[in-house]
């Protein structure tokens, strides 16, 4: 086994981690962390499609690198945006945790707004 | 402003050409928006008002360009070629998403103004400057994904979608919706991770991401069947289809009603494009196969799960909301049904689905929130007597449910319709049963929800606001459309043939 494989099977198994724990974890913070953890993977996943070379068989395929580094910049801002809104609902509700159970009823829209 | 419409006059009228219609359709919202971000929410109805005019003129420039000429339309971006540059491809499919999204915007802008106008002397809000920078972005994102034909740019697209129709949930900072908004935000994530793990797959066997080259090079191996499975467990996440569909009811009622019309009727619709391109276009070979089935079944959950679910409810606008996750899955039957002599029928019957639910559940949510308006709140069972200040919102509402459950002559009778004989033609039959049952259930929650607002008014009835004549008119306006696209049902069928793969019969 070469070190391109490994560092495939490293990404197959940050993937399979971070999807474990988005599922599992109630946790806000968590789950937005195990949802790096899957792009991490993803990520990884590039690279080493890049270093094998793709269809063309180029060593070191340059394509991938740039779908990487887009890809970093959405990954972090959708990180950003999930903080911010964890750190809203925590303000406003005190609560940093996904309820057990599925939403039965959604917000009324009589309610009025919180401060 | 004069030079901008003369210069796009000279585009439209040049015989060859054209494909910078394409860039100008996604270009001018991202201008609009990004003018708005500059001078503040106080012109931001000023903006998107105006930039409607020339954005349904290119829409209007695109459609008829590809009707005329009866090819796609097709602009490389800067003259790159691909594999390495992108291209942006409008065939007839994506003509059909392009007006049904420009003239949804248009509704949308028309009716959201009473809601978000900031007073003259007043202080700005956040409000109006998100919902209308938010508005614009979603128009932007939907239209690129229409256009896009490169896999890498759709996922960019995508989540463009996503950051631009989440603030729209928690916009008004209501109680729960920044967790409704959240449950959507950690399923959208989710979702284009796994359609980015697919395409990954992708591009690691055939070294391209554009639609065409990988269409020709595709093979029927488990690469290809993996990296379709991702990709659309991952896009069914951000389209709600059951068991996945449970951000949508809170979020999709949660939101300002202008919002909710639009996250209803396009922004769930986007997500399920890009499964139509990759199961269609891209690898056609799966539809009908045993995955395929286990997408239908997974369809008919929605259809008869959210069905009941809806007409369980007790409010107006979250029986709305699940009759959206219900109507979803209508779309995800037409991959089992597209096999042999169905093939065309199911795509067809899908399409007229998207656009005939896209104008009717937009009226809905409209007409929704001209109930919430003027009762301050949406209990069924307090409703009674609300339709009688809104009488041609009536008429829309009831127009919009008969498009919903089937009845001819709506949009949604030829979609129900064309479902049911590629069924037919495919003889798979436990299909007719859910279509006919969900059709059923549709007519059930449907005839709740009216019943409760046209029954008699208590005579101490007053509505809390004057009810608005435009916005009455204009959700009778989309409801009317979603009965016309059912009337003339051709030119929906003549315009989706345009520019699509060779005939099928060619398949293996």
């Amino acid at each position: 086994m070469n070190t391109t494989e490994w560092f495939g099977i490293a990404a197959a198994l940050l993937i399979g981690l971070g999807l474990f724990g988005v599922i599992t974890h109630p946790m806000l913070l968590r789950k937005i962390l195990a949802f790096n953890l899957v792009g991490t993977g993803v990520f990884l996943l590039f690279g080493v499609i890049a270093r094998r070379g793709a269809a063309a068989g180029i060593d070191g395929d340059p394509v991938p690198h740039a779908f990487v580094i887009t890809g970093i910049v959405v990954a972090f801002s959708a990180s950003a945006l999930a903080v911010t809104m964890a750190l809203k609902l925590k303000s406003d509700t005190g609560e940093s945790t996904f309820p057990d159970d599925p939403p039965a009823d959604a917000p009324d829209p009589a309610a009025p707004p919180r401060p | 402003m004069m030079h901008t419409l003369h210069s796009l006059l000279e585009t439209a009228s040049r015989p060859h050409g054209g494909g910078d219609l394409l860039v100008l359709a996604i270009l001018l919202p991202i201008v609009a928006l990004l003018l708005i971000v500059l001078t503040g929410g106080r012109f931001g109805r000023a903006i998107t008002l105006a930039s409607l005019v020339p954005g349904l003129f290119i829409t209007g420039a695109i459609a008829h360009r590809v009707w005329t000429t009866r090819t796609a339309l097709v602009e490389r971006v800067g003259g790159w070629e691909p594999p390495l540059g992108l291209m942006l491809r409008a065939d007839g499919l994506s003509v059909l998403m392009l007006v049904t999204t420009a003239l949804l915007v248009a509704a949308v802008a028309l009716y959201a103004p009473r809601d978000f106008r900031v007073p003259a002397g007043a202080p700005e809000t956040r409000t109006s400057l998100v919902f209308w920078v938010m508005l614009l972005a979603i128009w932007a994102s939907l239209n690129s994904i229409f256009l896009g034909h490169d896999l890498f740019n759709l996922y960019v697209a995508l989540e463009l979608i996503a950051f631009a129709a989440i603030p729209l949930v928690y916009l008004e900072g209501k109680k729960g919706t920044v967790m409704a908004g959240l449950r959507y935000l950690l399923f959208a994530l989710m979702g284009s991770m796994l359609y980015l793990l697919g395409t990954a797959l992708l591009y690691s066997h055939y070294g391209t991401m554009d639609l065409t080259r990988l269409a020709a090079a595709v093979n029927r191996d488990w690469v290809v069947a993996l990296s379709v499975a991702l990709m659309t467990v991952g896009l069914m996440a951000k389209t709600a289809l059951f068991p996945m569909h449970l951000w949508l009811p809170p979020a999709h009622s949660g939101a300002t009603p202008a919002a909710s019309a639009l996250l209803s009727a396009l922004v769930v619709k986007g997500s399920f494009f890009l499964i139509l391109r990759i199961w269609f276009d891209l690898a056609p070979a799966f539809t009908g196969t045993p995955g395929a089935q286990a997408v239908g079944v997974l369809g008919a959950g929605a259809v008869l799960i959210c069905g009941v679910l809806a007409v369980r409810q007790t409010r107006l606008k979250l029986l709305i909301a699940y009759s959206t996750a219900a109507q979803i899955g209508y779309l995800f039957l037409i991959f089992p049904l597209a096999k042999g002599a169905g093939f065309e029928r199911a795509l067809s019957g899908g399409v007229f689905h998207i656009l005939s639910h896209g104008f009717a559940k937009a009226s809905m949510f409209m007409t929704a929130g001209m109930i919430v308006a003027a009762c301050g709140h949406d209990r069924l069972a307090e409703l009674r007597g609300v339709m009688k200040t809104m009488p041609v919102a009536t008429i829309a509402f009831v127009l919009a449910a008969l498009s919903l459950v089937g009845v001819p002559p709506t949009g949604g009778f030829i979609a129900k319709g064309q479902l049911l004989s590629s069924a037919v033609l495919s003889a798979q039959w436990p299909w007719v049963v859910v279509i006919l049952a969900g059709g059923l259930l549709t007519g059930a929650y449907m005839f709740r929800a009216l019943s409760s607002c046209i029954s008699p008014a208590p005579l101490s009835f007053q509505p809390l606001a004057p009810v608005s004549r435009i916005r009455e008119w204009l959700v009778l306006a989309l409801a009317v459309i979603a009965l016309w696209i059912g009337m003339f049902p051709g030119v929906t069928t003549r315009t989706l043939e345009i520019g699509r793969p060779a005939p099928l019969e060619a398949r293996p």
